[in-house]
């Protein structure tokens, strides 16, 4: 190596430049340049990703959170004995005669007695103004009230009546005056008077449980709309899919895993199930619709349909999850079991499977989460129909009454005309988040208190 | 006895099985367990499969198959007249059910008896009054045939069901008594429940290829009868997409997959550099402590309901677009828009092409990055003249299956696309997907005998053919590239 006389670098031969490392030449500079630029790329992208998930996660928040409080009047009301109970013997099968409208005129009379005698008269405003903000939905909650207590009939109790939902709107500040001038379902007036009112501590606005516990509403009533259909919906779907897939799941892949021969069957099943794993989900929902409903005779909007559509639509996921979890388990676990004579279903059964449970239960805890917020495939089942009562319980066949799911309140609620289904579809959001967090945050703890490594 | 009585029942006798068969064999063997061929709880275990599995399976069967086969027989006693019309028996069918529902509720609320029901007459007494006061709500007076039927129906239902729950439990016994009977010192019970256990995991694994027979089967079979009423060539190559409920429509592709592939493009070209971007990010410069943070924090977007984001198109950034593109630049009105549409399912596919990358970029050999940084290369020209070009297959896979992602996404280019399908190429403008109007045609009331219902079909085959060439192309190259480097 000495008799290599040290030559003069390229760059300064040729470029005419210094040829010191301290000094950087135009060249390095240029690429330096490139370096920071590409760097910054990388993170500009970054950026980019999750200010974007923060930004739609903030403006969820700021429009659903509203939805969980409800602006209410609170005022005594008189059941008034000779509307409600006719025949007078307090009888609840008699006195269920009396409709909704029986007891808006209760409402309405209440609140304007009670108005007047607070003497918060507002000019020129009809008693029809008056008692047209109180919602539609509030008799009907009155006289759920009465016919489960008929004690309270010729009594004066308190009641919490929702207001209209752009009276609500007014108060959150979706609607304006100006709005309200042109708008046909709210006069100026009434927005005086619920001022009025708001001031005099009458109207409040309050956390509503119903968001979370009640039916859906038609169009007209926002206010009354809640989440409790959609909640149940959710859960049978959530409690079958799990059963279904779980034993499937585990017991395909422990079969492709440890038992499969590599023939020409089992490369079908392989490729069968990674590509499953990418049709569109919209695919199953035409599936469960020609199979389930068509074929089968299912009937639409079941919490049943659903699940065996989403337990197809996530099995192939699952299976890949499980399947490499599977693999995980060393394999001198396998030789040790068989080296002292266990038979391959012991080893599998006895030792290779409670091993990989964990990671079996983070997947498929995971593959449910995706399958909670599929949307698609519910509306083709007919799982966007109204539906009005609570689907019941399991043993009463609750699995095959119609019912709602999360995801898809969220999609019908913001396909409503009024703004006030915005807020709620937002709030649905939020309530569905919650329950994404809550089944991620299970797979997390599990995964941390169970994982092994070896 | 309802099916979950049955069940139990079913579970309850397996149980007792498993215990009979373990005492039997121990009873057979002199109570030394060393003078058997397998372990006493194989015994057991061989009962218990042979009394559960055969019933449970008879009871699914019989549960599928029942109602199509009282379908049929009384779709037997219809008017000929309207059994000629498809949708008209249906209807008839449909309530023919809820008569006999109606039946049901009557019973339960006022305690008649059997007797009184057969001798109820549509012709002679208020039927739909009497219906109406339990709830059953019917449109018309009813025809006394249809309520024969309904009789009819309910006998049938209840005597099916009769059967049922004999059958059923007369499997569980007989599987009980012949598994039983079978225990001698010699028998192999190991290896017998091994092997079954063995053929229930492949009927398992089997469930795949089920699925894909399934989705096939009911594509083909409705698109074939969409064919049969629509000629395929002017589905395929029409340009106009217009329904009508009176018939007459013009059911063309094309404006469909222009509108499919358009705002799949604007998806791919905000993804594409992103993911990338992050991928190169995390996996090359980032520090373990960074990238342990930002890796998951990226992921929780494909964490995220595909309606969520629907919801963001549809307030935030299809308003937005609009105010502040679309209006002042004069290139349309409309908040729901292919940018709409495009950029949030973009942002949706992030994660998804921004992990599959991270992996391949890991999955490059060190030694090549190394012999590069060697000769002199700076960090980014090793990547983007050595990482890169090793992992581009991998990352050409990865972009190919986020396309059929792309294509395939359904709620945000429903919420945030629009309803027109138009061959336009002003981006702002409101155009449709496939999958749009599969979900259009195939919500409300269905009539499965029209055109207008049946293309949904069509149009799922061709999604269904388009994403899955993309994915087994895509697959095909992950895979080649993996060998090469293990």
């Amino acid at each position: 190596m000495t008799d290599i006389a040290p030559s003069t670098p390229a760059v300064s031969a040729t470029g005419g430049e210094s040829g010191s490392l301290y000094v950087e030449q135009s060249l390095m500079k240029r690429r330096n340049a490139a370096e920071v630029r590409f760097r910054t790329y990388g993170i500009a992208a970054i950026v980019v990703a999750l200010l974007t998930l923060a930004i739609m996660l903030f403006t969820i928040v700021r429009d659903g959170s509203s939805a969980f409080f409800q602006a209410t009047i609170s005022f005594p009301v008189t059941v008034d004995a000779a509307v409600v109970d006719t025949a007078g013997n307090r009888n609840p099968a008699e006195m269920s005669k009396t409709t909704t409208i029986g007891y808006a005129r209760i409402l309405g009379d209440s609140l304007v007695t009670y108005l007047e005698g607070r003497d918060m008269a507002v000019e020129g405003m009809t008693r029809k103004e008056i008692v047209d903000m109180i919602s539609k939905d509030a008799p009907a909650r009155l006289r759920d009230r009465v016919l489960a207590d008929p004690t309270l009939v010729g009594q004066t109790i308190a009641v919490d009546a929702f207001v209209i939902g752009r009276i609500d709107g007014y108060f959150k500040g979706r609607v304006t005056r100006e709005i309200a001038e042109r708008d046909s379902n709210v006069t100026v007036t009434q927005l005086d008077l619920a001022d009025k009112m708001a001031e005099a501590g009458i109207l409040r606005s309050k956390f509503n449980w119903s968001f979370v516990t009640a039916p859906d509403a038609s169009d007209l009533r926002p206010e009354a709309a809640g989440l409790g259909i959609a909640l149940i919906g959710t859960l049978y779907m959530m409690f079958l899919v799990l059963i279904f897939t779980l034993p499937i799941g585990i017991a395909a892949s422990i079969y492709l895993e440890e038992f499969a021969p590599k023939n020409w069957l089992t490369d079908l099943i392989e490729v069968n199930i990674s590509n499953l794993a990418a049709v569109p989900s919209i695919v199953y929902g035409i599936l469960g619709l020609a199979i389930f409903i068509n074929f089968a005779g299912l009937p639409a909007s079941a919490p049943m349909v659903g699940a065996l559509v989403l337990t197809i639509m996530t099995l192939p996921t699952i299976i890949i999850a499980t399947r490499s979890a599977i693999r995980a388990v060393p394999p001198s676990i396998r030789d040790a079991a068989l080296g002292v004579g266990a038979s391959k279903m012991q080893t599998v059964f006895h030792h290779v499977l409670p091993l990989a449970m964990p990671g079996i239960l983070t997947g498929t805890i995971l593959g449910l989460a995706s399958a909670a917020g599929e949307t698609g495939p519910l509306l083709l089942i007919g799982m966007v129909a109204f539906v009005a009562n609570y689907p019941a319980s399991p043993l009463d066949g609750g699995f095959l009454d119609p019912a709602s799911a999360l995801p898809v309140q969220v999609y019908s609620w913001a396909s409503r005309s009024d703004p006030a289904f915005i807020e709620r579809s937002s709030g649905a959001i939020i309530v569905l988040l919650i329950f994404l967090v809550l089944m991620n945050v299970t797979a997390i703890l599990l995964r941390r208190r169970f994982e092994r490594r070896w | 006895m309802s099916v979950a009585i049955i069940s139990l029942i079913v579970l309850a006798l397996a149980l007792i099985g498993y215990v009979v068969g373990r005492q039997r064999a121990l009873q057979t063997a002199q109570g030394d367990p060393r003078k058997l061929h397998s372990l006493p709880v194989y015994y057991g275990q061989t009962v218990f499969l042979f009394v559960a599995v055969p019933a449970f399976a008879l009871l699914a069967v019989w549960l599928i198959a029942q109602p199509m086969v009282i379908d049929a027989r009384i779709a037997v006693d219809l008017n000929p007249r309207i059994s000629e019309d498809a949708s008209a028996s249906k209807l008839a069918m449909e309530d023919v059910a809820r008569i006999a529902n109606g039946i049901d509720a009557l019973q339960a609320n006022t305690g008649m008896t059997n007797d009184e029901i057969r001798n109820m007459r549509a012709d002679l007494s208020d039927v739909r009054g009497r219906l109406a006061e339990v709830g059953v709500a019917l449109g018309a007076e009813v025809d006394p045939q249809i309520f024969e039927m309904a009789k009819s129906f309910r006998t049938m239902q209840r005597s099916g069901a009769f059967i049922m729950t004999f059958a059923v439990l007369t499997a569980a016994v007989i599987g009980f008594v012949w598994s039983v009977r079978r225990i001698t010192p010699e028998f192999r019970a190991r290896n017998v429940s091994e092997t079954f256990v063995r053929w229930l995991l492949i009927a398992a694994a089997g469930v795949a290829i089920l699925t894909t027979i399934g989705i096939v089967f009911s594509l083909m079979s409705e698109t074939i009868r969409f064919f049969g009423i629509y000629p395929a060539g002017d589905f395929f190559f029409g340009l106009t997409w217009n329904p009508q409920f009176r018939g007459g429509s013009d059911l063309g592709l094309i404006p469909l997959l222009w509108g499919t592939l358009y705002i799949s493009f604007v998806a791919m070209v905000v993804s594409v550099p992103i993911g990338i971007f992050a991928a190169i990010y995390t996996a090359e410069y980032a520090s373990p402590r960074v990238r342990s943070v930002v890796k998951p924090l990226i992921e929780v977007i494909a964490g995220i309901p595909t309606v969520v984001f629907g919801l963001f198109a549809l307030v935030t950034v299809g308003p937005l677009l609009r105010d502040y593109f679309a209006v002042p630049f004069g290139l349309g009105t409309s908040g729901s828009s292919v940018m709409t549409a495009g950029l949030v399912i973009g942002i949706l596919n992030i994660p998804f092409i921004s992990s599959l990358t991270d992996d391949i970029i890991n999955a490059v050999p060190q030694s090549l990055r190394d012999g590069s940084l060697g000769l002199g290369a700076t960090k980014s020209e090793t990547i983007r003249k050595v990482v890169l070009p090793a992992a581009l297959p991998g990352i050409v896979g990865a972009v190919l299956l986020a396309a059929s992602r792309a294509i395939g996404e359904t709620m945000i280019v429903t919420m945030g696309a629009g309803a027109a399908a138009k061959l336009d190429l002003n981006p702002f403008e409101a155009m449709t997907t496939i999958t749009v109007k599969i979900v259009s045609q195939l919500t409300g009331d269905l009539a499965f005998d029209s055109p207008e219902t049946l293309v949904a079909f069509a149009l799922g085959m061709s999604l269904f053919v388009i994403t899955l060439c993309l994915n087994i192309f895509a697959l095909w190259i992950v895979r080649k590239y993996r060998e090469q480097y293990e």
